[in-house]
């Protein structure tokens, strides 16, 4: 028998509350019931990072958490990190500096850059490459991606001052 | 598969003793990717991070307490913490990225059983003990007791790892973890080393050697420890103490190491970390 949990959790700023397969994982909870298929599945094991999400502003991979485990925490995804129709840096420079190729581990590596820049506004390149070591690339051999975090980070700097 | 999330040991022991297959999770980065694999699925999730005294780090009258379920994040993340364990504090944060150290935990790490879990060796050397929720109460037991094999642990069906205690290190004692991985970031484990000394001046009077990744559970070292102890590090107990530790493995051999490769690295991450917990125990080295 199928045991079904009730969740009530904040996904994107909006309240939301939808019934998970017990089995199931926050990420297919977020791809299926409420229809965010930012996050992608890559490995399923924790390896790629390709479903990183934000739980209450902390990293983790959404194929790693049981959708029942969302209750009463503040869930971002990609889809949350634009303010509005105006994008933020991190995505703006993504565009502008071609820090992509296929476009699968993007949604991850965003919002694993935000959770950086977000505890560490000024980050060095190693920093920046060792909080992005949990999102495997295999296009663009990271150098765009460093390099957009961190002109990122110059704008976000200049636009707090 | 049925998600429970109890709030109280008591009710999480209740949980585990009234449902057989039932079984226990913290971060569960290692429990849903062995689902998946197609290990039989519990009955219960227990997931045990609801639970505040699982989630909490606290220091009184010289003692640790660390909640089973606490995420190594908050370890690393913990200033006090770290300046008073730091190899403890660096095995810790070796466990996967960013996401997995978000979720991932000593209780997890250990009750995992793997003989490659970064931060066992380093618990061991600081003589950490772990209390068990049994039954109808609590058991210490130290934690070099708990994983008897590979993907195997003391535990009786129904027992759960509540916390850690770890005293706080006495004067002029530090510790040190160092790893071998062939890549520099998630990886696990080839051979792994924690050190830990307590010095007078240039002499080491104390000293624990434990290695991980080199046998079917983490192992003390007591040749090295006994090489380590009286002397001031030269050149000699250095080369006595690779030499004890490359001796005392029984490691695995796999594309990702020899057992030659495996012994000889182990001795060489022994030394290693021996020079720098002795220089941040303030001795020379």
């Amino acid at each position: 028998m199928i045991s079904r949990t009730h969740v009530h959790c904040t996904v994107n700023g909006d309240e939301v509350d939808f019934l998970a397969d017990d089995a199931t994982s926050l990420l297919d909870a977020l791809r299926d019931e409420l229809g965010l298929t930012g996050a992608k599945e890559g490995c399923a094991t924790g390896d790629c990072g390709a479903c990183s999400i934000l739980v209450d502003g902390a990293v983790n991979c959404a194929c790693l958490m049981f959708a029942a485990e969302a209750e009463g925490h503040e869930i971002t995804t990609v889809e949350g990190i634009a303010d509005g129709d105006h994008l933020h840096p991190l995505q703006q420079v993504f565009l502008e500096e071609a820090a992509l190729q296929c476009g699968i581990c993007t949604p991850g590596v965003l919002v694993s850059a935000k959770a950086l820049l977000d505890h560490n506004p000024n980050p060095t390149e190693a920093e920046i490459r060792y909080a992005l070591a949990g999102n495997l690339c295999r296009c663009t051999g990271y150098d765009k991606i460093i390099h957009a975090v961190q002109e990122a980070a110059v704008q976000l700097n200049g636009a707090s001052k | 598969m049925r998600y429970a999330a109890p709030t109280t040991v008591d009710e999480a022991r209740d949980l585990l003793t009234g449902n057989p297959g039932s079984r226990v999770f913290a971060g569960a980065t290692d429990l849903i990717p062995q689902i998946r694999a197609g290990r039989p699925e519990p009955s219960v999730l227990v997931d045990l991070k609801r639970i505040d005294q699982l989630v909490s780090i606290t220091e009184s009258d010289g003692r640790w307490t660390v909640g089973a379920a606490t995420p190594t994040s908050a370890l690393t993340g913990n200033d006090a913490f770290t300046a008073a364990f730091p190899g403890l504090s660096e095995a810790s944060g070796l466990i996967g990225s960013d996401q997995i150290q978000n979720r991932s935990s000593w209780g997890g790490n250990l009750c995992n059983a793997s003989p490659a879990a970064d931060s066992v060796p380093a618990l061991v050397a600081n003589d950490a003990r772990a209390v068990i929720a049994t039954g109808d109460g609590t058991r210490t037991v130290p934690v070099e007791e708990i994983v008897t094999g590979p993907g195997q642990t003391s535990l009786a069906d129904g027992e759960f790892v509540v916390e850690f205690e770890v005293d706080a290190p006495p004067a002029a004692t530090a510790d040190a973890y160092l790893r071998m991985i062939p890549r520099t970031e998630m990886d696990i484990a080839v051979a792994g080393a924690a050190v830990r000394l307590t010095m007078d001046g240039d002499t080491c009077t104390a000293a624990s050697v434990v290695l991980g990744a080199v046998a079917p559970t983490v192992i003390r070292v007591p040749e090295a420890e006994a090489a380590l102890v009286g002397s001031t590090l030269d050149d000699d107990t250095l080369a006595a103490v690779a030499a004890a530790a490359s001796a005392a493995c029984d490691p695995i051999d796999d594309k990702r190491g020899t057992v030659e490769y495996r012994r000889q690295v182990a001795g060489v991450l022994a030394k290693r970390a021996a020079t720098i917990a002795a220089e941040r125990a303030g001795g020379a080295s």
